[in-house]
């Protein structure tokens, strides 16, 4: 049986789950204005018709013909699937822990996990993809493929920058919430939480749809601008 | 009463108080020694005493930068260093007092040491992370170091692009890594003090009967929390710039250099209230303490705390007037720029009115909180001389900035900050420090700083540009007095490193409340137990009630 594992600073259980709960909600805030500044300044650049051409044409390069879909960004929607469903579970796995199913906690802390591979696996994918045609900004960027097109590849390459930059601040959240759901995978198969003692799934739950709520807004941005 | 600050080291990790008898009191000092007690310590309380070593180291390094500066603008010429030396000088003095002092100073020494105590915790909410904080500030600390040592920085404290990204052949990096490693220093104490004055209150500890100083805290909590991740990603957008050579800020590129302005503000206005803040917050401790009346119009020093917090981030424009910003944009900045000083004034109008008709008395922390109001009104009303478009374009970029920031910064924040120190150095520590001393120190620190910064108002607004080793022979006479005061500043600086260092030794024990001063602070020994309180208190009365207390 789970117990509380009380610190010596906090009076109550109650107390100490009030403070991580709401220490994750403000966290959870400076995450926001984290993302937000990038946001912002992609915005900003997506709104001035200068650069508009480029951005767009960049976008569409992130539409990859894959089995056969030739104007849909596939991985980007299938990504954001996987990502959403991954979010069901950890769902699932919160409302297991609070009323103390141990397997049905197991089970959908594993899948979560599972989810969030294939997620990193398919954003590699696409990686690899964007380096092999050369769009890695400052790295590995093909200028000279852009000539004749009447698109400035300095604006492409623009676009790239925010979109690894985006992207990528994503994908690193995303492996810090892979590696706390290996913790908390572990801890749960010990036994440690149940009905009287959860935070500490509650907390990954809430930081887990907080990286997922971040990709809903990243997908329509950087996938679906071309009109 | 009395007490033994140097008990004999004891085996157990932490004995409870009370064990040992009177004479071998338990505080959080001699309940654990070696250097692994200090280094893996979760309490508050020696986190703040290991944030107030590391600052102080950061404080005299900065000073050190100033010391240089202040000798090479004694003469017109630029002699004692090339140019490109100076715009070093002039930009790690920047980086080092704003980022690595003035920022974190009065929150993680004063504010960890305090708001648990206040509040009648046992300790912040998160204590791992408190001291998780202290270690990222060192990382912080030591890259901006390396930066410092290898190359040096020339941006300016600004960082502004595209020389940061493009031009600059100093060590913008590992500088501006450095800075960013900072903030999330920043970012983790501010939701521990938030989180804490939600959750850890004492029993009968409303709203309303919190000190002043955990008000402010809590307004500076929420400005770090909010404006903080946006310069950690500002940076991290000039440091991809610089380091895979593309052009986010380069309007070559398409980029917009103005939009890293409108991204640098957004964070570095409101980091002005960051360090103001907490400040006003330690006035308002000592303003009551000393004239021994409660605070005049409580609620509304409260709420302006707040106040300031959220105008403070609708104002960033006012730094970008001559940035080619529309002047619709500017106007309206310049507006909500008034806006902030009302609750300001409302602060200090209302630390005034406490005065009237106080008992009061001029300790040490009372001089430099009356030297507070004094300088910060200076530097508030310049600020609003500031804030008006048609004058700023006039003096932007020239000594009169300098010169209302420095009275806002040095005469406000550090004046609070030392004020605060001296008034809760007998908690901290136990031991008394030495009036007289403490009071030369003082008096010299507040006329230093005034014949160091007045003068440069004047140069300024007679045109002297800022950020320049040289200048026209005009302006060498208000120089020369410019450099005169820094030197007395310096010296007025240095005691207190002295008789602070020779107190915890020599000088007389404290007592719980030496001050006979209300607050829960002053309800537990000096220095406290491990754990503050021997029992949690229960809060009845509202704060400052000097007149049921005596
Ligand atoms: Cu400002």
């Amino acid at each position: 049986m789970a117990t509380v594992p009380l610190a010596h600073h906090f009076r109550t259980p109650a107390q100490q789950h009030h403070a991580a709960l709401l220490g994750m909600w403000m966290f959870l805030i400076t995450e926001v204005l984290l993302f937000g500044a990038v946001f912002l300044g992609y915005v900003v650049y997506r709104a001035n018709p200068a650069l508009h051409g480029g951005f767009v044409a960049a976008s569409e390069h992130l539409g990859q013909s894959v089995f056969g879909f030739e104007h849909v960004p596939f991985l980007g929607a299938f990504n954001t699937v996987i990502l959403l469903g991954s979010s069901f579970t950890m769902a699932l796995a919160v409302r297991a822990a609070q009323v103390g199913n141990q397997s049905s906690l197991v089970r959908n802390l594993g899948l979560t996990m599972i989810l969030g591979t294939i997620f990193l696996g398919i954003k590699a994918y696409e990686y690899h993809h964007d380096w092999d045609i050369g769009l890695i900004p400052g790295f590995k960027f093909d200028k000279a493929a852009w000539a004749g097109t009447g698109v400035d590849a300095r604006h492409v390459e623009l676009f790239f920058v925010f979109y690894f930059v985006l992207t990528g601040l994503h994908a690193i959240h995303m492996f810090i919430g892979m590696g706390l759901l290996g913790v908390l995978w572990v801890r749960s198969r010990m036994g440690r939480f149940g009905r009287e003692y959860y935070t500490p799934i509650e907390l990954a739950g809430l930081y887990w749809h907080f990286v997922d709520v971040v990709w809903i807004f990243l997908y329509p941005l950087l996938y679906l601008i071309r009109h | 009463m009395s007490t033994v600050a140097y008990s004999p080291p004891k085996a157990e990790p932490i004995p409870v108080a009370g064990d040992y008898g009177p004479e071998t009191r338990v505080d959080y000092i001699n309940c654990a020694w070696g250097v692994r007690s200090w280094l893996l310590t979760v309490d508050h309380k020696r986190i703040a005493l290991l944030y107030l070593f590391a600052i102080t180291a950061m404080f005299f390094l900065g000073g050190a930068f100033a010391v240089l500066i202040r000798i090479e603008l004694l003469t017109p010429k630029s002699d004692l260093f090339e140019p490109d030396t100076y715009n070093r000088m002039f930009t790690m003095h920047g980086i080092v007092m704003t980022f690595f002092f003035l920022i974190p100073g009065v929150p993680s020494v004063l504010g960890n040491f305090l708001l648990p105590i206040m509040l009648g915790a046992k300790d912040l909410a998160f204590p791992k992370l408190n001291l998780a904080s202290w270690y990222i500030y060192i990382l912080g600390c030591l890259l901006t170091l390396a930066g410092i040592i290898w190359g040096g920085i020339d941006t300016g404290w600004t960082f502004y692009t595209p020389y940061s990204t493009r031009s600059a052949h100093t060590s913008v990096m590992p500088v501006a890594v450095g800075v960013l490693v900072l903030g999330f220093s920043s970012i983790l104490t501010a939701l521990n003090f938030i989180v804490t004055t939600h959750t850890m209150r004492a029993p009968g500890l409303t709203w309303f009967k919190l000190p002043l100083f955990v008000w402010s805290s809590y307004a500076t909590s929420l400005v770090v929390m909010l404006g903080t991740p946006v310069i950690t990603t500002t940076l991290v957008l000039v440091a991809v710039e610089r380091f895979a050579g593309v052009g986010i800020f380069d309007p070559k590129a398409g980029g917009d250099p103005v939009l890293f302005q409108h991204l640098f503000w957004f964070y570095s206005h409101p980091a002005v209230y960051i360090m103001i803040l907490p400040a006003m917050g330690v006035i308002s401790e000592l303003v009551t303490a000393f004239s021994r009346k409660t605070i005049f119009g409580y609620q509304f020093v409260a709420f302006a705390s707040m106040a300031i917090a959220v105008f403070g981030f609708l104002v960033w424009g006012h730094h970008m007037f001559v940035s080619g910003q529309s002047p619709y944009a500017s106007t309206i900045f310049s507006l909500i720029s008034y806006v902030v000083a009302i609750p300001s004034a409302v602060k200090v109008f209302n630390w005034t009115a406490t005065l009237y008709k106080g008992s009061i008395s001029w300790a040490t922390p009372m001089l430099y909180a009356i030297g507070f109001i004094g300088l910060f009104t200076i530097g508030g009303l310049t600020g609003l001389v500031l804030a008006s478009p048609p004058v700023d374009v006039h003096v932007t970029d020239t000594y009169f900035v300098v010169a209302h920031f420095h009275y806002v910064m040095v005469g406000g924040t550090i004046m609070a900050y030392m004020g605060g120190l001296h008034y809760w150095w007998p908690k901290m520590t136990g031991r008394m420090y030495p009036e007289g001393w403490a009071k030369a120190a003082a008096l010299l620190v507040f006329f230093g700083f005034n014949l160091t910064f007045f003068p440069q108002f004047l140069v300024g607004y007679a045109g002297m540009n800022r950020r320049y080793a040289s200048y026209v022979d005009e302006f060498q006479v208000l120089n020369v007095l410019s450099t005169a005061g820094a030197s007395i500043l310096g010296f007025g600086f240095l005691l207190p490193f002295g008789y602070f260092g020779w107190s915890l030794r020599y000088a007389k024990a404290a007592g719980p409340n030496p001050w006979g001063a209300t607050g829960l602070e002053w309800t537990t020994e000096s220095p406290p137990p491990p754990h503050n309180f021997e029992v949690t208190p229960t809060v009845t009365l509202p704060p400052y009630e000097y007149a049921t207390h005596n």
